[in-house]
Formats: structure tokens, C-alpha cells, sequence
């Protein structure tokens, strides 16, 4: 069950990020895990401790014990931060110091409902043409589609290491690293 | 109130960490305070290296884990006081707020001035605009603290190496670490040419040193913690100050002002976790901030000096990246492993180039041999839809992108500034730093001179496409080459907010690093530089931390 989104955005999210990133071979952005990503960081904060910060050093995948699944812990003021950034700030006083803050949850459920359940009945072109009508939201969730797609798969995407594998990307390497003809050979 | 230290440091970074080590030595007990996280040492047995930071791009470069988040304490810039007060709020400039500071994150390039670096006013003279001063120290003082300097931090390298290099009395503790591909392909094109690429000085470890392995290659460096400790991060003088059983380290904790009455300090107000407000005495205090929070500290406090944030100094980095026929892999090794330092001489060319725009002199900076090697920071810069994974794959941006980065030489001026945001506070309601700054006609002429020259090495690797850019972005017709990145600069070299002096009226502090208002406070960073140079702040403000300190402990 998804963190925060609902059974719908989490289905328009979908169709989007297949646009954003479309399955050539390698399979398309959803697919790969861009929505449960993106559904991860909207719900950081039902996770204890939240979703925010891997735990180090080792993944586990190139050796050494795996850490990156426990979550570190915030300060007061970290959470304050990041709860701002993804609640927003929802007229409460110590949230709006630097004036209100419309949060990420906010943002996608506004801009997901504008985009309509419509949008999974459009052809492929039409998609496109929708996404550039909200090219502000869409330009955010790409950046989240990259995050979802490239980053370390404990943060909800990267499915089975797709993102990394079909560029034959090694990913976090410690403790092995590389060795010396590694860095220096062709 | 009861004085429990001798001495209280206001943070962990190279700088205070060093003057941590040489107080401690002395016999004084010590008291740091640091406003980030401790991720970097065992505070209950600092024999131990704990092992925390990670290979893991969305923490270090997209969440900010290593601080400070741009939301909870930003800062401001604005490019003049015509722009109104501030143009940009947010992350401007942002070291790491963490234990280690700046250190931990450095991919640990760690060059030496050299010796006209300290003499710039007297060797090639004013520029109209600029507020250049001689250094109130010269080379040949320095010489044994860089030694020093090199031998605690741990530095690889190669003495001869470099032929424009001061003189040094010894060589590198460490050979250098294993040449990067890409460093060997722009290398052979720049010697080809004549210039002198040589292995970059650099505090990662070649071998195990100081208790501590050799650097394994993972290529997560620049921007990141490293996970074995194999970077001669702050870590080093930090267990050193520990293990005397004279110093504490408090990090998340936060001070707001130095307290200062009658010409003295007496201590410091420092602020929770929670939030709540402490008061902390002590005889001798030690700032440690960096370029931007330290003149900030000290205009919290009160003190009123008309140079205190005056004549701020960042890189004007130039970059030339070429787009190459064939896989670099700069993700693979300790981010950087060569560097040239031809662009730093003013010779003959630079002059003419000088002359064409009215200027006596320009002077270019370090060039660094580099190549991108983050996948998400890749990926945000091609378009969405089905080029996207075609991008991915070829990876003109990454995988085939060879660079050199320019740390370009930038003129002090008296009207760029840090001063306190009349209106914008951070998450303590403390006003937070505002920067304005501009650059000097030098910078741009220098950048497009030196650019250049750049391009044609990038030419000479088989590069298919070459581009240029700069870091503060450049407009005007000096600049038709250029593409923009952004007015506020990227370099993370900041110096010259606090500069020492022989002459009060013209300095902050004396030239021991004290504060010529409360000769109590000792300044142990980069805002102490009168000048720049080309070369990167940390090598140089850690040998001048070693100096005095040594002096201040007295």
C-alpha cells in the first residue's frame, strides 16, 4: 500500500512517469520504481525514523554489513525542515519564517488532479501534450523521476537495481571500490 | 560563573580542528562547539573511527545531510546594494555544517601558495577597483607550518612534480595515489603543448597513514563523507585533541554570540538542540566559522570594526568541458588526480591580455583535471520523454564529459561584502548572512584569456564538441564565449571576511590572526586572507592556524 498517495494518483503518477521515461528495452520511469519513490518522500514522515536520510556505510551489495535500511534520525529542526518541505507549511507560525510554503503533498495532490483520471485514456501523444500544459509540475517530477531512477534503491525506487543496471552502473561500491587498473585503464 | 575551559573553539573544521590539536598540546583544555551533526568520530573513544558516511547521491548532494539545510538556516545574496536587499535566499555558497566542517566533504586538493601569493601588492602591484594588501606573513615563515601542515593532514604528492611550486623543505608524506584515465588523456594533451599537469596534492591517503587505509577508488569524494576514512579530513587532529583528555567536542550546539566587554571576550551564548540558550565561559576563544559565518559571528556580537565582512573572496571558476569520442569513467577514483599551475604565472601573454583592457596584470588560478561522475545530477540535465535513456546511455554529460575547472584568482574589493540580512533569520531567529558581491574587470578578463587557452588543450584530447562556462555567471561583451551557470558563485573557496594586517585601520586582526578589538578572539580560517590566489583556502589556513595558535596558547 502506497505511503500517501491514493490508489488513483498513485495510477496517474504511473502513466506520467512512463511518459517522462518511456520503456525503449529497458523497461519506462514507473517500472523502474519512479512512483514509489515519489510516494516514499510524500510519506517520509509515516516511516519512524522518516524516510529521509539512508543509514551508511555499506549497502551490503559490494560487501560489508548492510546499513543504508535503517534510517537515520532527525533533530527538532531537521524535522521541522523537511516537514515543511513536504507538508508545506499550513499556516503554522514557526513553519513560516521565511513566508507559507506550499508542500510537496500539496503540490502533487493539486497537480495530479488537475492532470485527471482523463489522462489514462489519452493516447501517448495527447499524454505529452498534457504534460507540457503543466510543465512547472512536470519539470518537478521529472527531477523526482531522476532521483527515483538513479539513486540508492532504499529510498523506495530503483527496482531490482533496473536504473543502474541497464547503464551498467556499479552504484555505491564500497567497501570493494576499484582498484588501481580500474581508475587508470581505458 | 565558573570557567571550565581554558579556551572555547567555535567550530570543527580544518581550521578549528587544528587550533584544537595545537592548544591541547600546549596544556590548555578546550571546549569546541560545532552547529552540524557528529558523524566522523567516536566522541566516548575517539580511538576508534567510526564508520558512518556512504556512497549515496540523493543524501549528500540532494537532501543535504551534511548541512546546513538551505530552508532552516539560509543565506542571502544579492549582486549590489542597487539590487535592493537581497536577490536570492537559500543555499549561497554552503560548506558543510557538520563535525569536520568543510573537510569532510572536500575531495582534499591541498596545493600551497606560493611565495608572491603573500606579496601580491608589492610584487605585481595595485589595480584600481581592488584592495589588495601584502600578507603579514611571508612564504619562507610559512614553509614549516605547510611542512607541518602536510605531515598531520596527510598529503600525497610528488616534490618536483610541479615546476612552479614554491620551495619546500621536504617531500610529501605520501607518494600520489593511482592516475585517473581521463587525468592521463587531458595531462598528455596539456604537456603536449607545453603546459605541466602534474599529480595533484591531495590529503587522501596513497598508503595506510596515521592508523588510517588507503583510499579504495569508490569515486564518491567530492561532496561526500568518506565512508573508510581514507580522507585527511579533520578527523586526524580531532582524535589527537581527544586523546589528550583536554578537549570536548559538542556538536549540534550552536553559538549566537561571543560575549565581549571592554575590549575582551568572556565567553560565548550558544543555543541547544532543543533550542534553549546557554552561556559558556572562557579566557580565550577561537573563531572558526569560515568566510561567511565567522564575520557573520562577529557582527552578532556586537563588535563594530568598518572591515569586519569586507573584501569576501570566492574562485571565479572557468570551466572548459569537452564531449569525448570514447568512455572516461570519471566516477571511478578520488575525483581529481592532476592539476597545472601554468595559468597562475603572469607572463608575457597575460600581461598583453591585461593591456588590451586597461589593467596592469591578470592572474588565473589552479586548473583542475576533472570529470562529472553523478548519475542524478546527470540525468536532470537532459530532457524527459524517449531521449532521456538515449542521453543516459551515450552519456555525453558524464560518462564522455572530460573537463578542466579553472580556480580563477578574484581581487578583493571593498565593496564586496557579508554583512547581517536586515530581515531574514534562520531557524534561532539570528539574522543570517547576506552577500554582495561582484566581480572585479580583472576576473573577466583573466577568465576569457586563460579560457581559451583551455580550449585549445580540449581541442588536442580529440574532443568532438568543447564548451565554456564560468561560475559567477558573466555578462557583457567580455563575454560572448561564455554560457551562464549563475550569479552566485559556486566555489566553495571563501576567504578575506576578517583580514589580518599591521595596521588596525585597515584589517580586522593583527597579524597573529587576533581580533584587534578583543585581542582574546583568535580567528583560525580562511577569512583572515588578504588576497586569494589561485590555489584552494585549506592547505594554506591550516598552516596559518598552526602558527598561531601556537602563538595564542602562550
Amino acid at each position: 500500500m502506497p505511503a500517501f498517495l491514493t490508489a488513483l494518483q498513485y495510477s496517474i503518477l504511473e502513466a506520467v512517469c512512463a511518459r517522462l521515461v518511456p520503456a525503449d528495452g529497458a523497461p519506462d520511469g514507473a517500472e523502474i520504481g519512479a512512483v514509489d519513490y515519489i510516494d516514499t518522500l510524500l510519506g517520509a514522515f509515516t516511516f519512524t525514523p522518516p524516510r529521509i536520510w539512508a543509514g551508511g556505510p555499506f549497502s551490503g551489495r559490494f560487501g560489508g554489513a548492510a546499513s543504508f535500511s535503517d534510517f537515520e534520525e532527525l533533530s527538532p529542526a531537521e524535522e521541522l525542515a523537511w516537514r515543511t518541505r513536504i507538508e508545506g507549511s499550513l499556516g503554522i507560525p514557526e513553519r513560516e519564517r521565511l513566508g507559507p510554503v506550499a508542500g510537496l503533498q500539496e503540490t502533487y495532490t493539486r497537480s495530479l488532479a488537475k492532470l485527471g483520471e482523463e489522462i489514462l485514456s489519452l493516447d501517448p501523444a495527447a499524454q505529452d501534450d498534457r504534460l507540457r500544459e503543466v510543465s512547472d509540475f512536470t519539470y518537478l517530477v521529472y527531477g523526482h523521476v531522476c532521483e527515483g531512477l538513479y539513486g540508492a534503491p532504499e529510498y523506495g525506487g530503483n527496482r531490482g537495481l533496473a536504473g543502474w543496471n541497464y547503464l551498467n552502473y556499479e552504484g555505491d561500491v564500497q567497501p570493494r571500490g576499484f582498484t588501481d587498473a580500474e581508475v587508470s585503464g581505458a | 560563573m565558573s570557567r571550565d575551559f581554558d579556551a572555547i573553539i567555535i567550530g570543527s573544521g580544518p581550521g578549528g580542528s587544528t587550533a584544537a590539536e595545537i592548544l591541547t598540546e600546549a596544556g590548555l583544555s578546550v571546549l569546541i562547539f560545532e552547529r552540524g551533526r557528529n558523524h566522523l568520530i567516536d566522541l566516548d573513544n575517539p580511538a576508534i573511527l567510526p564508520q558512518r558516511f556512504s556512497n549515496d547521491e540523493l543524501k549528500y548532494m540532494t537532501r543535504h545531510f551534511l548541512g546546513p539545510d538551505p530552508w532552516a538556516e539560509p543565506r542571502t545574496f544579492r549582486t549590489s546594494i542597487a539590487d535592493g536587499d537581497r536577490q536570492v535566499i537559500g543555499e549561497v555558497n554552503n560548506l558543510p555544517a557538520t563535525v569536520g566542517g568543510g573537510g569532510v566533504h572536500a575531495d582534499g586538493k591541498l596545493p600551497r601558495f606560493r611565495e608572491d601569493d603573500f606579496l601580491v601588492k608589492s610584487e605585481l602591484g595595485a589595480i584600481e577597483g581592488a584592495n589588495i594588501a601584502d600578507w603579514p606573513v611571508t612564504y619562507d615563515e610559512m614553509e614549516p607550518y605547510y611542512a607541518r601542515a602536510e605531515r598531520l593532514i596527510g598529503v600525497a604528492g610528488r616534490a618536483g612534480a610541479n615546476p612552479f611550486a614554491a620551495w619546500r623543505s621536504g617531500d610529501y608524506p605520501m607518494p600520489p595515489g593511482p592516475p585517473m584515465y581521463g587525468a592521463l588523456v587531458t595531462s598528455a594533451a596539456a604537456q603536449k603543448l607545453g603546459y605541466h599537469p602534474y599529480p595533484a596534492p591531495t590529503g587522501v591517503n596513497s598508503i595506510e597513514y596515521d592508523g588510517r587505509p588507503p583510499c579504495n577508488n569508490c569515486g564518491f569524494c567530492a561532496y561526500f563523507g568518506c565512508p573508510i576514512h581514507a580522507k585527511g579530513d579533520p578527523v586526524a587532529p580531532l582524535r589527537r585533541a581527544l586523546l589528550t583528555g583536554r578537549a570536548q567536542l559538542r556538536p549540534q550546539s550552536h553559538v549566537s554570540r561571543i560575549l565581549v566587554e571592554n575590549g575582551q571576550a568572556t565567553g560565548v551564548e550558544w543555543i541547544d538542540v532543543r533550542g534553549e540558550r546557554h552561556i559558556e565561559l572562557a579566557e580565550r576563544i577561537v573563531v572558526a566559522c569560515g568566510a561567511m559565518e565567522t564575520p557573520r559571528l562577529l557582527l552578532l556580537s556586537g563588535l563594530t570594526s568598518e572591515q569586519i565582512g569586507r573584501n569576501v573572496m570566492f574562485h571565479m571558476q572557468t570551466f572548459v568541458f569537452g564531449i569525448m569520442p570514447f568512455r572516461v569513467h570519471g566516477h571511478i577514483g578520488r575525483s581529481v588526480t592532476h592539476v597545472h599551475d601554468d595559468h597562475i604565472l603572469v607572463d608575457e601573454a597575460a600581461r598583453a591580455a591585461a593591456a588590451a583592457a586597461g589593467l596592469p596584470w591578470i592572474k588565473g588560478g589552479l586548473v583542475e583535471h576533472c570529470s562529472p561522475s553523478h548519475l542524478i545530477a546527470e540525468a536532470k540535465q537532459y530532457p524527459w520523454g524517449p531521449q532521456h535513456k538515449i542521453m543516459m546511455r551515450e552519456s555525453p554529460m558524464r560518462d564522455r564529459l572530460l573537463g578542466f575547472c579553472m580556480q580563477g584568482d578574484d581581487l578583493p574589493q571593498f565593496t564586496n561584502t557579508v554583512d547581517l540580512d536586515p530581515a531574514v533569520t534562520d531557524i534561532w531567529g539570528l539574522p543570517v548572512a547576506r552577500t554582495t558581491y561582484q566581480l572585479h574587470t580583472h576576473e573577466l578578463v583573466a577568465s576569457r584569456h586563460h579560457a581559451a587557452k583551455l580550449a585549445q588543450i580540449m581541442k588536442e584530447t580529440g574532443a568532438e564538441r568543447i564548451m565554456t562556462a564560468t561560475s559567477p555567471k558573466t555578462t557583457g561583451d567580455l563575454t560572448t564565449s561564455h554560457s551562464e551557470i549563475s550569479q552566485v558563485p559556486i566555489s566553495r573557496h571563501v576567504a578575506g571576511t576578517a583580514r589580518f594586517g599591521t595596521d588596525p585601520s585597515s584589517s580586522v586582526c593583527d597579524p597573529w590572526g587576533r581580533l584587534w578589538e578583543a585581542p582574546n578572539v583568535m580567528i583560525a580560517d580562511s577569512s583572515l586572507f588578504p588576497t586569494g590566489s589561485g590555489y584552494g583556502p585549506t592547505l594554506t589556513l591550516v598552516a596559518l592556524a598552526l602558527r598561531n595558535s601556537r602563538a595564542f596558547a602562550a
